[in-house]
Order: C-alpha cells, then sequence, then structure tokens
C-alpha cells in the first residue's frame, strides 16, 4: 500500500495541513493538536530505543517527567527564564538517561524492560517523597510560558517546528552509521563485539539521544500543562509513549506520530463520556499485541513488500 | 538498641509478605521467561476482595479464600491471553502490562480510591511483650506464614514430581517439552500458584500496609527488586532478596525518610555490576 517514497509524500502532505489547521479550528483543537506533537516527539524517542536498538524500555516517562520537573523549578522556585530553564530541564534528562544507560544497557529483553521499570519507579517515588524540592503529592505549578508562546497558535507552530526538527534529527540519527551500529548491535550484540566496537558504549550513547528527545518532549510538557506531580512521572506516562511507538508500529519512526495521533485522539474521545481512559488504554495494550504487533505503519509497509 | 530490635522485626515481617508476592513472580520468571506484571495488580485486587468479603461475612481467612479462588481464575484467563503472543517474551510480558493497567482501573471502579485497611482478626488483635517491645501479633503471625510457605515451596520445588518437573521446565523448557510432558499444563499450575500467593499477600498486606491506588506499583517495584537481586526462578534467592530488600527500605524509611526508595536501589545496581543474573540466577 506504501512504500518510503510514498512516505516522504505523505509527510509532506501531513506538514502542509499541519501548518493550516488553526487557520480552520477553535483553540481547543489546536491546543489538542501541540500535545499531539508534543507526545510524538516522547513515542519517537522511545521507538530509536526500542527500534533500533532492540531495547524496549519503561523509564522513559521518568525522563520525560524529569525534564518537566527540573524546567518548571527551575523558573518558578528559583525565578529563573524559561529558555535557561529548557535547556537545564533538556541536561537534567540527559544525566538521567545517562545513569540508566549505564546501569540498563547490560541487560537485553525482559531483564531490561524489567529494570528500566524498576529504575523509572525509583525516579516516581523521588518525586512523590522528596516533598521539599518536588512539592510531593501537590507538584509543581507556574505559568512559565513566556510571552510571545501564550496564545495557543503561537504555541502550536514553535511545537510543530521543534517536531519537524526533532523528527529529522531523529531519523538522520538512526540512518547514520552510528544508527545502523545500534541496529547491528540489535540483530547480534556478540558479533558487533567481536567486530570491534565498543557494544555498551555504543548503547549508552544511543540511550542518552533518546533520552534527550524525552527530555525535549518533557520540557515542551512542561510549557503545555504549566504544571507537573509525580503522575507525569509515573509509569502509566511511559506505557502511554510505548503503546504510541507499538500502536504506530515499532522501528518506524513515522509509526510513532500515527501512535500520538491515535492514541491522543482516542484518549480524548474516550474522556468526552467515560471516566475510563485507563481501562481503555489498558485494553488497546493487549489488542494491539495480540492482534497488530507490528503496528498500523509497520503492517502497511510489510503488506506492500 | 530496642529501637534496632523493633525495625528488625518490621523489617522481616515485611520480607515475609514480599516472599509471598516474589516468590511466585520469580517462579513464573524462571519458568516462563516472562515477567507477570500484572502481579502488583494482583496483589491490590485480592487485598480489596479479602477487604469486602471480610466486612461482609466477618470472616478473616474466608476472605483470603475468596481472594485466592477469584484471582487462580484470573490466572487461568491471563495464561489463556497470553497464548496469543506464544513464544515472543516481549509481546507476552506487553500484554501482562496492559492486563495490568485495566486490572488497576477496575479496581479502581469498583473500591474506590480511599485507602483501606484489612480488618485484623480478633485473635490477632493484641500484642505480646518480650524484653522490653511490645510487638502487634498479627505481624508475628505474618512472618510465621511466611515462612511456612517458604518451606512449602521449598518442599514442592525439592520432593515432589511437581517441583521436578517445574525445576526442569526452569533449565531447559525444550527438552522437557520433548519428553513427553505438557509443559503447558505446568505453565498454568505456576501461574496459579503465584496468583494465589500474590492474592493471600494482598490480604495478609492489607492489614498492616493498608491498600490504595498505587500500592501495586509500589509492591510490584519491590517485587522487582527482590528478583533482580536473588536471580530469576530461584526460591532462596527469592527469600534472601526480600530480606534485604525489606531490611534496606525499613531501615531505609527510618534513617532517609525522603530518599527511602533509592536505599532500595544502590545495592541493586551495585549488584547488577557484578552478578547481572542476580545471586543465585541463571543466564537466560
Amino acid at each position: 500500500m506504501i512504500n518510503k517514497k510514498h512516505l516522504f509524500k505523505i509527510l509532506v502532505l501531513l506538514l502542509l495541513i499541519g501548518l493550516v489547521v488553526p487557520f480552520f479550528t477553535e483553540s481547543y483543537v489546536i491546543s489538542l493538536c501541540s500535545l499531539g506533537f508534543i507526545y510524538a516527539i516522547f513515542a519517537m524517542s522511545i521507538d530509536v530505543l526500542a527500534g533500533y536498538a532492540g531495547r524496549t524500555s519503561l523509564c522513559h516517562g521518568a525522563i520525560f517527567g524529569s525534564a518537566a520537573y527540573m524546567t518548571i523549578y527551575h523558573v518558578t522556585v528559583s525565578g529563573g527564564d524559561p529558555f535557561v530553564a529548557a535547556i537545564y530541564g533538556i541536561i537534567m534528562a540527559m544525566i538521567i538517561s545517562l545513569i540508566f544507560a549505564a546501569l540498563a544497557v547490560r541487560t537485553t529483553g525482559v531483564y531490561f524492560l524489567l529494570l528500566t521499570l524498576a529504575l523509572g519507579m525509583i525516579v516516581w517515588g523521588i518525586c512523590q517523597r522528596w516533598t521539599s524540592v518536588t512539592g510531593g503529592e501537590n507538584g509543581l505549578r507556574g505559568n512559565i510560558r513566556p510571552e510571545w508562546l501564550m496564545s495557543a497558535e503561537h504555541f502550536y507552530y514553535f511545537v510543530l517546528a521543534l517536531l519537524v526538527i526533532s523528527g529529522l534529527m531523529m531519523w538522520r540519527f538512526v540512518n547514520s552509521p552510528f544508527g545502523l551500529g545500534l541496529k547491528g548491535i540489535r540483530e547480534s550484540e556478540s558479533r558487533m563485539r567481536s567486530l570491534g566496537y565498543n557494544t555498551t558504549l555504543h548503547l549508552i550513547l544511543g540511550f542518552v539521544i533518546s533520552g534527550i528527545g524525552a527530555g525535549l518532549a518533557g520540557v515542551l510538557y512542561a510549557f503545555f500543562n504549566s504544571f507537573v506531580s509525580p503522575s507525569s512521572v509515573a509509569l502509566t506516562q511511559s506505557v502511554k509513549g510505548l503503546l504510541m511507538v507499538l500502536v504506530g508500529g515499532v522501528g518506524t519512526l513515522f509509526g510513532s506520530l500515527v501512535g500520538a495521533a491515535v492514541l491522543i485522539s482516542l484518549e480524548n474521545l474516550v474522556s468526552s463520556f467515560t471516566q475510563r481512559w485507563p481501562f481503555v488504554m489498558g485494553l488497546t495494550f493487549v489488542l494491539t499485541m495480540i492482534f497488530l504487533p507490528s503496528g498500523i505503519v509497520g503492517k502497511l509497509l510489510t503488506n506492500k513488500r | 538498641m530496642t529501637f534496632f530490635f523493633f525495625q528488625l522485626l518490621n523489617s522481616l515481617t515485611f520480607a515475609a509478605l514480599l516472599f509471598l508476592v516474589a516468590s511466585g513472580f520469580t517462579l513464573i520468571f524462571g519458568l516462563m521467561k516472562i515477567v507477570n506484571l500484572a502481579h502488583g495488580a494482583i496483589y491490590l485486587l485480592g487485598g480489596y476482595i479479602t477487604y469486602s468479603v471480610i466486612t461482609m461475612t466477618g470472616n478473616f481467612f474466608l476472605g483470603i479464600l475468596a481472594a485466592v479462588v477469584a484471582l487462580a481464575l484470573l490466572g487461568i484467563f491471563e495464561q489463556y491471553l497470553l497464548k496469543f503472543a506464544k513464544g515472543v517474551d516481549l509481546r507476552q510480558v506487553l500484554i501482562t502490562l496492559g492486563l495490568a493497567v485495566m486490572i488497576n482501573d477496575i479496581s479502581l471502579v469498583l473500591f474506590g480510591g480511599d485507602t483501606l485497611s484489612v480488618p485484623v482478626p480478633e485473635f490477632l488483635k493484641t500484642s505480646v511483650d518480650f524484653y522490653d517491645i511490645t510487638y502487634p501479633k498479627y505481624r508475628l503471625f505474618v512472618l510465621l506464614f511466611g515462612i511456612v510457605v517458604f518451606i512449602f515451596l521449598m518442599l514442592l520445588m525439592n520432593k515432589t514430581k511437581l517441583g521436578a518437573l517445574i525445576r526442569a521446565g526452569v533449565d531447559d523448557r525444550e527438552t522437557i517439552e520433548a519428553l513427553g510432558v505438557n509443559i503447558s499444563r505446568i505453565f498454568l499450575i505456576t501461574f496459579m500458584l503465584g496468583m494465589a500467593l500474590a492474592a493471600i499477600a494482598g490480604g495478609l498486606g492489607g492489614a498492616f500496609l493498608s491498600l490504595y491506588p498505587t500500592a501495586d506499583s509500589e509492591i510490584l517495584v519491590f517485587s522487582l527488586a527482590v528478583v533482580i537481586i536473588g536471580g530469576r526462578g530461584s526460591l532462596l534467592g527469592a527469600a534472601l532478596g526480600s530480606i534485604i530488600v525489606a531490611s534496606l527500605s525499613t531501615f531505609g524509611q527510618v534513617w532517609f525518610p525522603e530518599l527511602s526508595y533509592f536505599v532500595i536501589f544502590g545495592p541493586m545496581a551495585l549488584l547488577l555490576a557484578f552478578r547481572p543474573n542476580g545471586l543465585f540466577g541463571k543466564p537466560i
């Protein structure tokens, strides 16, 4: 149905639609789209690791959340500039992913999933209990958007631009020799090691780069939501991001965009008439894993062949 | 000194509870090479069911029994779902993760978001005195129960035919299948056993840790830490891991209340650096 050439055309078309959307819709839809873009960046960052390095992570929500915490903390408590805060947020994400990477990259498969789950939960536990810094259950609140990003349209274009830039960068990254090295490790780590690659370092760097993506999404989320609480760091956040990747298709990057769009729309739709969104999300997860393990985009790509 | 001894008892009773959850968890992990991420949700649901049945009938043991039966049945259902992704470990684990999210949401609908405490049976409500310590009988009962389950599981694994089959399955799944053993049935029995143990833990733990909507992920992380430290599929590892994790957590809470979560993580990371498969684990 679609192949790589068509994919490029589709992406350009989507971008054009994205550029004109604010002219035709109300501000509620615009901010929903902005949220979708933020989650698309988040999901792509998970896919870099899950799809290309073969390491399915459940700690990206923690990286995302700590970047958001850092950003809001710097502006509201330390009284800093929002853009310095954004940079601090991304540095925070890098530090956390470096620590996680150093501990987790030696493991694979289910063990990696477990370990990252435990590591992510520790961050959640700290956000919950370290009340003097994180505000505990109440979280941190504060409108940190600078003046020129206040309107929904401006923020929309800002996030769209960052989505395009970070998407292109991640695409370039996974297709670079370094990214191919990651793919090689996914296929056979021992073979890559005997070819002379420092696989541990390779994976750590891959993890940190994926963590930067999650951190960027977290910073944008802080700008978007003006509020962060332990639930932004919790396992549910990682599960949501991972589900987007899985629904779209692991290892396709573009799939993460589709997955984010599907999930955010579904969440919005379901939440409009019931409070049972978590149930629907869990059900979507189970059904995807049973009936559509390669995801929407993955399915379309294989049908072509 | 009294304080230290008191905290030590707290650690041991908490360890007994953790062992109940983690033993089933580690057996499933060892045998089927998957982790049941719904284990925390099962624990919480088990606690809620125990609570409801006790408030209805007033009988503590009936409550536990109801939870065991209900969740063992849920275990059959989960095992059935997992068959759809046979042979792909990661997909199976992700199914259990989705299931965990669903079970938690159902629990929230049925039992609300308030903190509930399972009522302790009358004859365990008092405390015992020895030397200068007064300690609640109920927690000692949990400790005793944990030890009994440990002995029972050790006997089951080492002295019975079923145990021999499970151990053989942990070591080499393909070979024992080729020898004509119906491995699916062994899987199912182990799964139900693990679920039943988690349900009991929910009932027992609900009385002194109380039940609330995020209790499931807390207990899940504790059991993950136990299995990571103890090693996949090892009962002895689960017992030792439970004691280590429970002591770190209990003393951590006393000494560094804000960072207690961090305290279980340091040693876990250290251990992983030297023994990636845990204390008693075998590589996959």
